[in-house]
């Protein structure tokens, strides 16, 4: 419809709406739930196409998980000295990805960071299947997972009668990770209850019905309803914003409270976070320029929201560069040799060329972002949230592979090779991460649509006063009881 | 997945082991059996295939693997399951026996689980062992096992049977035996000896011919000239102050015995202060970087047709000092000559056995100059009887007569010609022309493949006999099985010859005994050399000859003029394969070479000034050929190696060895010629293209951080070492090597470990030589698997405790160093504290222990042990393993499954069984069982070091070795600034270095 | 042998048993078309003394609360016990685990300490926060529900698209059906029903 026309245009120059096109309530409630409403035929052929393509990369990673499982880890590259390799680089991979989608719910919300309401939940949806991805790696990174399943938690077992070494931040690791799915779960089925009771009030098949039924809990929109909603939603969002602090704060604890120069870092906790919060935010980029597309959501998912992203890439993509090379002043400053050593080889060793790629994707490609017009550029900013992952997954594989490589006594030292099993393993994964993510995609309502709503009648104000009554755009009088 | 483990034991033709059922069905005693026990059914059990007769069959055989499998050596034959008194079943019983490696005889102690020989140490009463045993023997106990030796007597390929061997020999016409030779190895048996004068009595025209790869003839030929008689040479390291080595690798792969080390140690050990003024000098000279070497204060590169040329002018320098050259070789030379001179009767020269007659010669000279000669050096007779050629001389003779024919029946006791024997002597064609050529042998191997006849010979844990030491002590060889594969001794075989009225192996031997022993208490006598492992009559008195210079100078002069053209090419015996004999022991095979850490194989040692100039890299396969000899080989550049000279080692490239050995490495012998037996000068070395992957157990070579944005890397302080003025100044310097920061624990100490038993270790680098024996006896001890090439090649070789190999100082003359890293059992264990799941926890008594049922092999705690000591099972290991290799597990250790870690425990079994023998002595007055007294607990590696450089006990215990040892100033925690308090410390080495060639 | 129930006379039973609607009249309803209409309804309709009100809208409106007189949400207390609660959990485990049931000397480390148990203490207190603050939006609002006499507003499908309807309740004591729909009428309400329960 050609609402915008009448927009304020002062207003609009300073401050541009986080939806466009002039939508009302009903519009949002159509253009949201129409996606999930479609028949199969209705969806774009693209889309089946790709989710075909995505689901037997997660075939491939069941066959490697099962080729593991039956030979043992020597079917990867993992030796002595480097007992983990891509293993633990994926899981600490995914999990930062995984940090993006609470962060942006949780700390944005707190900050009322209002444009946040039509990235958030995809990014929830995001990390919870980062965080699945990242979960396997712990458990079949193990030699003997089938023990490892339920041993590295504390179930009173009686196959020994022992209990967990909790001075092991593997196990805080274990606490840590299965904390921080289980809430973030329950944040992203909180915000969805509204959106599915309105999927259940627009909903025909009796099928459909029920199922929406079923998940919206009988949800009505009551001001008692929205009263604790908000209260617990608040509330979830506090417990949320330290948790995704700590969570990667306690991965990078398992090399931090280690002894191997290179893990023996106090700088690790900050600096893990700042980089899960880069990856996680380049990832949402990815995906949501790529949603934007096939799912044509231009008018919620604005190049505003894009940009904020953009600078938030930006300054953490900074953090991180200042943390490399602080983490190279410190081992000088130190006076430790091994560190200095470890650092030196680290850029200069037989890893150089690890080091150097992820130095350049992740401390030099940001910068780019300074520029306005870049920074605005959808083609542009797709490219380098792609090279901001894979900086990203280079920066955990040199703190592991290359700190374990060459530690104290120079007759221990190794080179690391990966096999196929590795390579297919993680390719698996993040076939298992688009899979879940396009399903989602179709399903359940991306944009939160109760939240959009909201912003969008505190947006109001953007608009010209003679539509004021208009927005509803039902003129039709009401009859008598 | 097979392909995972790259070492598949499953044979890839043939009878997978005896076992299994056509073979057992086809087995002579099998069929014996049937008709023993099934008389009436036998016809139709051994010919009828019906479905029951299979399942009989099946039974018989499993029925008769467990009788075989379980039997101890009884002169019947009785089921395991009619107990005799006395015996308890699944208790150590440990046997005394003695084996012979390449000519030398070594006493042993087997300790047996139900018949089954599992574990091999040194005999303490045996002079050659002194309680020690060398990698090589304790590796020896798995060819018992070995799938592949031979299991039937073969008639060319046919099976056939004992008793159709004897009727064959019957069948012999061998007159005066003029047509009759007989190879064997060194023999080292008095009854063997016994048996062969009667032979060549009874065959007045027939010849025997002793043959070793490794031959010491050399020695032998030196003593004839210097002293006009054949003479076994007996150095005495332990007695001499300044000792030099032309070419005598005597610490490692010259001596088969531990003996040598056994003495050089005790003046490297470092028991008290004054012990430092007692450690001895050793200058080295020789081609490739040797064990000995790596110990020396001094070492002087050279080729090894050159040591001749230094031998002589160090003669000419003991009389009168020379005039001081510049060069480092004069240099040398000089140093040495004063030092031996100063020395005088504490000082030694020795020869190693590749060098010619003459150098030994020279060497017996410069000793009589010394008046080393009777102090330092003793001699005992070589004396040999009539008609006995030996060495490559004898089996030179011996081809020649077989090429013309003129011998008939050839009998080859034990050894491997074909594979083994010189080039040019085309040994296998030689073969074909004898009519009668008999195979005694362990295994179907090259030789056996060529012979009409081949006999499965028993190992020597299978079969009585007895061996002699060179200086004349006796002492016999026990079984403690019976033969596996109905093998028979070679007494026995020559007994058969003889076809004697007695031919059970026991009562030959304990006859030729009673005839040896006095009659009196001659039971008892006999009874005793069996507990004692030594016979108690001396077989051989000391002699003293005199020199005869002027036939020493003749020799010199009339020696021919070493051939300095082209590349020289030298054959070594293996550290793991030996001279192929070990080729099929896959511990061996896993056993990282002491210099190179190579396994699974041998290369080319090349000097790296070589390397540069041929710019050849590790791993380019070179072509080394002279004339119509050629052999393509890989290259490997080892530091310290003499330029111009290229080493390859014996044993490898064997083609009918079994599934371990065969096509493993680069066959030496293809380019080894009975002339240039030993350094083979004016070789070709040319580039082929190809390149070969070597597997190592070490990458980084020394202890210098690699060179990085060229800031120069600093050297590591992790094998550290001294010069004896530098420590006696500052005794602290060793400690002070690295600066450790007292630490504050944000922890109160939490564990009191100032009770009760504190196991510790101390390691002293000054008197570990880094000959491996502790690395194999380990394996033995602790179960641990072998991974095979691919798996090392990966980083995962199991050893527990490894031997780091340190070159320092400069690339082309370094000096080298041994260090053994087993557990350290920190008592701030970094591995501990990271375990998601407690698998792996501290003892009360400070024991770093690991519960492997409880790990699921996170890995963690291997990436936080700054020793990296642990090793984890990334497949299964005993996936493809025979069951029968199950028998020389040891049942005190678990086998550990796939997934989970495992490392060094102190060899807590061992630590565990002292308690309950204490305990089973009865208890105090308190109550209390009574202490374990230092010595009482001896880990396996500890048990069999010949150089006594490990040390273990209750550190609680001042009384003890160790408590005492960890008090010395050189005593230091590796790594202990990062406050792990391991329980294993080093004592530093302190190098008695001459000031004139090493400023200190 | 008795008839089985008619449709109509099972919906009866069945809500007597969950206790919907006994005196026959659930509430008085009328919608909006804007949140800010929906707030100043509210606030005449208080005015008018009319206190047992409730809305039905598509989003949280802001000001609403305040508006129909609805008190503060109890949740946080909720929550903060439960998060007590887990913090103690979390100690205790590990107290018991390292000091009382398996005691194991491992890197030379006290069996209990503050340190050590910050990580998974941090971790359950906040596991068992979160899953009250979950579970307490939805026991607070008396969810899941199977049916409300709300669902009866012809316009209630749209009370989740763009309708914001003002609810006035029958058990109001000021409540009259006929009074009631016309003052939400003076309100400026649309589709105004009296629902029955």
């Amino acid at each position: 419809m050609s609402v915008a026309v009448r927009q304020n245009p002062q207003l609009l120059e300073t401050n541009p709406p986080l939806v466009k096109g002039g939508k009302d309530f009903h519009d949002v409630t159509e253009d949201i739930s129409s996606i999930t409403e479609a028949k199969v035929f209705e969806t774009p052929m693209k889309y089946w196409i790709t989710l075909a393509c995505t689901g037997s990369i997660v075939v491939l990673l069941g066959a490697m998980l099962a080729w593991l499982v039956a030979n043992g880890i020597g079917v990867w590259g993992n030796n002595r000295p480097i007992g983990w390799a891509w293993d633990i680089t994926n899981f600490v991979f995914w999990i930062g990805i995984g940090h993006a989608g609470t962060l942006i719910s949780a700390i944005l919300f707190l900050f009322r960071q209002k444009w946040r309401t039509s990235i958030n939940r995809s990014a929830e949806a995001m990390t919870i299947f980062a965080v699945m991805c990242a979960g396997l790696f712990p458990l079949f990174h193990t030699g003997r997972p089938w023990r490892a399943a339920y041993w590295l938690f504390p179930i009173p077992n009686t196959d020994l009668n022992m209990w967990q070494n909790f001075r092991s931040p593997l196990i805080w690791d274990v606490f840590a990770v299965s904390t921080y799915f289980t809430i973030s779960a329950l944040f992203w089925f909180t915000g969805l209850v509204p959106d599915l009771a309105t999927l259940r009030d627009r909903a025909t098949g009796t099928v459909k019905k029920f199922v929406f039924g079923f998940l919206s809990l009988g949800w009505r929109g009551s001001a008692r309803h929205w009263r604790n909603y908000e209260a617990g939603y608040m509330i979830l969002a506090g417990l949320s914003t330290p948790l995704v602090l700590s969570v990667h704060s306690v991965v990078s604890f398992d090399f931090a409270t280690s002894v191997i120069p290179g893990w023996h870092t106090t700088i690790f906790p900050p600096y893990f976070v700042a980089g899960a919060i880069f990856s996680g935010f380049a990832c949402v980029m990815t995906l949501l320029i790529i949603a934007r597309w096939t799912l044509n959501l231009h008018d919620y998912i604005t190049i505003k929201h894009l940009e904020n992203m953009n600078k938030i890439i930006l300054v953490t993509g900074s953090i991180v560069g200042y943390a490399y090379c602080t983490e190279f002043f410190i081992a000088w400053y130190s006076g430790n040799p091994y560190e200095r050593f470890t650092f030196l080889n680290r850029a200069f060793g037989p890893y150089w060329w690890a080091y150097w790629m992820m130095f350049s994707c992740n401390v030099f490609s940001p910068q780019f972002y300074w520029s306005k017009t870049l920074r605005r550029s959808v083609p542009f900013m797709f490219v380098i949230s792609i090279i901001v992952n894979i900086g990203m997954w280079f920066e955990r594989f040199v703190i592991i592979a290359t700190s374990l490589s060459r530690d104290f006594l120079p007759s221990s030292w190794g080179y690391f090779r990966p096999t196929y099993v590795d390579i297919s393993t993680f390719i698996g994964t993040i076939g298992l991460f688009l899979t879940l993510f396009l399903l989602f995609a179709r399903f359940l309502p991306m944009i939160a649509i109760s939240e959009v709503k909201g912003v969008l009648a505190n947006e109001k104000h953007l608009f010209a006063p003679e539509r004021q009554g208009a927005v509803t755009g039902h003129e039709e009088a009401p009859k008598h009881a | 997945m097979t392909s995972l483990v790259q070492i598949k034991f499953a044979p890839k033709t043939g009878p997978k082991y005896w076992r299994s059922l056509d073979q057992a069905a086809n087995a002579p005693e099998f069929r014996q059996w049937v008709e023993r026990e099934f008389p009436s059914t036998a016809a139709d059990m051994l010919d009828g295939n019906s479905r029951r007769t299979i399942l009989k069959l099946m039974a018989a055989s499993f029925g008769m693997a467990g009788l075989v499998a379980c039997s101890r050596p009884e002169l019947r034959f009785a089921p395991q399951a009619r107990l005799q008194e006395d015996y308890i079943p699944g208790s150590p019983y440990n046997y005394t026996t003695s084996v012979v490696i390449n000519g030398q005889a070594t006493g042993l102690v087997v300790k047996t689980y139900d018949g089954r020989p599992v574990k091999v140490e040194g005999n303490p009463d045996h002079p050659n062992s002194l309680g020690a045993a060398t990698a090589m023997m304790q590796a020896s106990v798995l060819d018992i096992y070995d799938p592949d030796r031979s299991k039937f007597v073969l008639n060319g390929k046919q099976d056939s049977t004992w008793e159709a061997f004897a009727t064959a020999v019957r069948g012999l016409n061998l007159a005066d035996g003029s047509g009759l030779r007989i190879l064997s190895e060194t023999v080292a048996s008095p009854t063997l000896d016994g048996l062969r004068t009667q032979l060549l009595a009874k065959y007045p025209a027939a010849r025997w011919v002793e043959y070793d790869p490794v031959s010491r003839e050399n020695s032998r030929a030196g003593s004839i000239l210097a002293f006009g008689q054949a003479l076994y040479v007996h150095p005495q390291f332990d007695k001499a102050k300044v000792i030099l080595s032309l070419d005598f690798d005597f610490l490692g792969l010259d001596s088969p015995s531990p003996l040598a080390t056994k003495q050089f140690s005790k003046r490297r050990l470092v028991a008290t202060e004054e012990d430092i003024d007692n450690i001895s000098r050793l200058y080295v000279v020789e081609s490739q970087f040797s064990l000995t070497g790596a110990n020396a204060e001094h070492r002087l590169r050279s080729r090894g047709s050159e040591v001749k040329q230094f031998a002589q002018d160090l003669l000419a320098a003991v009389n009168a000092p020379p005039a001081a050259g510049s060069d480092r070789r004069s240099q040398f030379l000089a140093a040495v000559a004063k030092d031996l001179k100063a020395g005088g009767a504490e000082a030694l020269v020795v020869v190693g056995p590749r060098q010619p007659a003459v150098v030994h010669a020279l060497a017996h000279q410069i000793n009589q100059l010394l008046g080393a000669n009777g102090k330092t050096v003793t001699f005992t007779s070589a004396a040999r009887v009539d008609r006995v050629d030996a060495g490559v001389e004898g089996l030179r003779t011996l081809a020649a007569a077989m090429n013309g024919s003129q011998v008939s029946t050839l009998i080859v006791l034990g050894g491997n010609p074909v594979y083994s024997a010189p080039v040019d002597l085309d040994f296998g064609a030689a073969l074909a022309k004898v009519a009668a050529s008999i195979h005694l042998g362990q295994a179907v191997n090259e030789t056996a493949a060529a012979s009409k006849w081949h006999l499965p010979e028993a190992h020597f844990m299978e079969a009585w006999g007895d061996t002699r030491t060179t200086s004349g002590v006796a002492s016999i060889q026990q079984p403690m099985i019976d033969p596996l594969y109905g093998g028979k001794s070679t007494i026995e075989v020559v007994a058969e010859l003889l076809d004697l009225p007695e031919k059970r192996g026991y009562q030959i031997v304990k006859n030729f005994w009673a005839a040896q022993l006095p009659a009196v208490g001659r039971e008892n006598a006999w009874r005793k050399s069996l507990n004692d492992g030594v016979v108690p009559v001396s077989m051989m008195a000391v002699v003293t000859p005199v020199l005869n210079a002027a036939s020493v100078s003749a020799a010199v002069a009339a020696a021919p003029v070493a051939a300095s053209n082209g590349i020289e090419v030298a054959f070594v015996p293996s550290g793991s394969a030996w001279d192929g004999t070990f080729s099929n022991n896959a511990w061996m095979q896993e056993t990282p070479d002491s210099m190179t850490k190579l396994v699974w194989g041998n290369a080319v040692l090349v000097s790296p000034a070589m390397a540069r100039q041929q710019s050849l890299a590790n791993g380019d396969m070179v072509s080394l050929s002279q004339g119509k000899y050629k052999v393509d080989a890989a290259v490997m550049i080892q530091p310290g190696q003499a330029d111009g000279a290229v080493t390859l080692s014996l044993g490898y490239g064997r083609t009918r060895s079994g599934n371990v050995g065969d096509a493993v490495g680069f066959n030496a012998n293809l380019i080894r010629t009975s002339e240039n037996f030993f350094y083979a000068p004016g070789f070709a070395v040319a580039k082929t293209g190809a390149t070969h992957i070597h597997a190592t157990t070490q990458e980084h070579g020394t202890m210098q951080e690699p060179e990085l944005l060229g800031i120069v890397g600093k050297i590591r302080p992790v094998f550290r070492e001294t010069t004896i003025e530098e420590y006696k100044k500052e005794p602290a310097v060793i400690k002070e090597m690295v600066e450790v920061p007292v630490l504050e624990s944000i922890h109160p100490a939490v564990v009191d470990y100032s009770t009760g038993y504190q196991w510790g270790m101390a390691i002293d680098l000054g008197s570990c030589t880094g000959c491996n024996a502790c690395v194999v006896a380990c394996q033995a001890e602790n179960n641990t698997p072998v991974v095979g090439k691919d798996q090392v090649l990966r980083g995962r070789e199991m050893h527990w405790l490894r031997i780091d190999r340190y070159y320092v100082g400069d690339e082309e003359d370094p000096r080298a160093v041994e260090q053994p890293i087993p557990c350290m059992q920190c008592e701030n264990a970094p591995c501990e504290y990271v375990c998601p799941v407690a698998a792996t926890t501290h003892s009360p008594e400070g024991l770093n222990d690991m519960a492997y049922n409880r790990c699921v092999g996170t890995r963690y705690c291997a990436n936080n042990c700054p020793y990296k000591v642990r090793h984890f099972n990334f497949l299964n290991y005993h996936k493809n393993q025979p069951d029968i290799l199950a028998m020389v597990q040891n049942p005190e250790v678990t086998v550990r499954m796939r997934g989970i870690m495992e490392k060094c425990t102190y060899c807590v079994q061992r630590i565990q069984n002292a308690k309950i023998t204490a305990k089973a002595d009865g208890r105090q007055s308190d109550g209390t069982p009574r202490e374990i007294k230092d010595g009482d607990v001896v880990t396996a590696c500890q048990q069999t070091c010949p150089a006594d450089a490990i040390a273990f006990g209750n550190i609680n215990d001042p009384t003890s070795r160790v408590s005492k040892l960890k008090k010395q100033e050189r005593n230091y925690g590796l790594l202990e600034e990062l406050q792990t308090k391991p329980r294993t410390t080093y004592l530093g080495r302190l190098r008695n270095v001459n000031p004139e060639l090493e400023k200190s | 042998m008795p008839n089985p129930p008619s449709q109509a006379e099972a919906i009866e039973q069945f809500k007597e048993r969950l206790g919907i609607g006994r005196d026959k009249t659930y509430a008085a309803m009328g919608a909006f078309h804007t949140p800010d209409a929906l707030v100043e309804a509210g606030k005449k309709i208080y005015a008018m003394g009319y206190r047992k009100l409730d809305t039905m809208t598509p989003f949280p409106v802001h000001g609403i609360d305040d508006a129909i007189g609805i008190p503060r949400s109890k949740l946080g207390w909720i929550v903060v016990c439960f998060a007590m609660l887990g913090l103690l959990a979390a100690q205790g485990l590990m107290y018991y685990v390292g000091v009382i049931n398996y005691p194991l000397i491992i890197g030379g480390k006290p069996l209990f300490d503050f340190t050590f148990t910050i990580p998974v203490t941090f971790e359950l207190t906040v596991l068992f926060g979160g899953i009250s603050a979950m579970v307490g939006i939805f026991a607070l609002n008396g969810l899941p529900q199977l049916y409300h006499p709300s669902m009866k507003y012809k316009q209630f499908h749209r009370t989740s698209d763009d309708l914001f309807v003002l609810v006035v309740e029958a058990d109001d004591p000021q409540f009259d059906a006929r009074q009631t729909a016309i003052d939400l009428h003076a309100v400026g309400a649309q589709d105004v029903e009296v629902v029955e329960g």
